[in-house]
């Protein structure tokens, strides 16, 4: 219970610190300061009127539609070393839309709808998508379908992420009349989606995350490398079942405790009776422990 | 822990400072290439496309 508390103490804080240009609410004028040029490691849209940073999804699909650029060397960077160091805890912990769905799915439906609709057949299947988001929307067309002074355009932002209508259109449309009237067909398709996803969110935990999210897709490769990972002692674990119950992200964490869809909710940690999940190798603990004996 | 095991994990161990260090030097080549002022550039002007206006 503590730990949850935590998390979500956390996760309020980083969307309020990355998110602190607060006037831009009131005045419909984003931050143009130096701190722009830096990457908040979660998906926060840079137009939002809020924002401090930048988007890495954003911003990756801005520098390979620049013409003369290509490939980006900071975004790669940035992967890396975020994907090392933390993996998708960045999703658990640092993703203000990743927050946002979990208030969602805290709205009470009558009893049985979330379980019943959770586990739908083609779930498994669903999780692929991201990965052809990720290859198609953000690195192939901008890349690839080019304009007459060889700029490519932002093609997940534009056609796919609702949190750019939810952080950025809405806000933006109700401060400013002209954003306002060139609103179309194209914000509308947006608006679609945003419901959708605002609709799959109450039903399911992290729908845009496990189906969507092309950030996701590129920590959860990570997971099983990062310095933050868990271990599962094999000698404690009894198998009972509790830690996949507990899983908003339906895995099994007794089988794979570091899966790439494990967003380091903690919830398997808490729910295990055992205290078999932990974040060191209880192999490393014996040993040390042997060699002290010795 | 078997031999197998604990090469296993020995060589794990390695993978995420080898990773950091990467990121640290292509971090540093996309600063020197000028990727920030692209980005820079983009952030601070309404972004039409994530907007919803095209």
């Amino acid at each position: 219970m503590r730990q949850r508390s935590i998390r979500g103490f956390v996760q309020a804080g980083w969307a309020l610190l990355t998110n602190g240009h607060l006037t831009g609410f009131w005045t419909g004028r984003l931050y143009q300061g130096r701190l722009k040029q830096i990457c908040v490691p979660g998906l926060n849209c840079y137009s939002c009127p809020g924002s401090l940073g930048s988007c890495p999804i954003g911003a990756l699909q801005a520098v390979l539609g620049k013409s003369g650029y290509r490939f980006s060397y900071y975004l790669a960077g940035f992967f890396l070393l975020m994907g090392g160091v933390l993996g998708r805890f960045v999703c658990g912990f640092l993703c203000p839309f990743g927050w946002i769905q979990e208030l969602l799915h805290r709205i009470p439906l009558p009893k049985g709808w979330k379980e019943r609709v959770s586990g739908f057949g083609f779930d498994r299947t669903l999780r692929w998508l991201k990965y052809i988001i990720l290859v198609l929307f953000v690195v192939a067309l901008p890349l690839t379908v080019v304009n007459a002074v060889g700029g490519g355009s932002p093609w997940f932002c534009k056609w796919i992420c609702p949190a750019g209508t939810l952080e950025a259109g809405i806000p933006l449309a109700i401060q400013n009349p002209m954003i306002r009237d060139a609103l179309g067909l194209l914000f509308s398709w947006k608006a679609f989606i945003l419901t959708i996803t605002v609709a799959a969110s109450i039903l399911i935990a992290r729908p845009f995350c496990k189906y969507v999210c092309p950030l996701g897709a590129i920590y959860g490769l990570f997971n099983k490398v990062a310095m933050f990972r868990y271990y599962i002692d094999e000698n404690k674990c009894t198998s009972c079942g509790a830690c996949r119950k507990n899983c908003p992200m339906r895995i099994d964490p007794a089988r794979e405790c570091n899966h790439i869809e494990c967003v380091r909710c903690g919830n398997c940690r808490r729910a295990c009776p055992a205290g078999a999940i932990g974040r060191t190798d209880p192999r490393s603990i014996a040993a040390r422990r042997d060699s002290l004996k010795i | 822990m078997t031999r197998r095991e604990s090469r296993r994990e020995g060589g794990r161990r390695w993978i995420s400072p080898t990773l950091i260090g990467c990121g640290t030097i292509l971090i540093v080549i996309g600063v020197a290439r000028g990727e920030l002022g692209v980005i820079l550039m983009k952030a601070i002007r309404v972004c039409m496309e994530c907007v919803g206006i095209g």
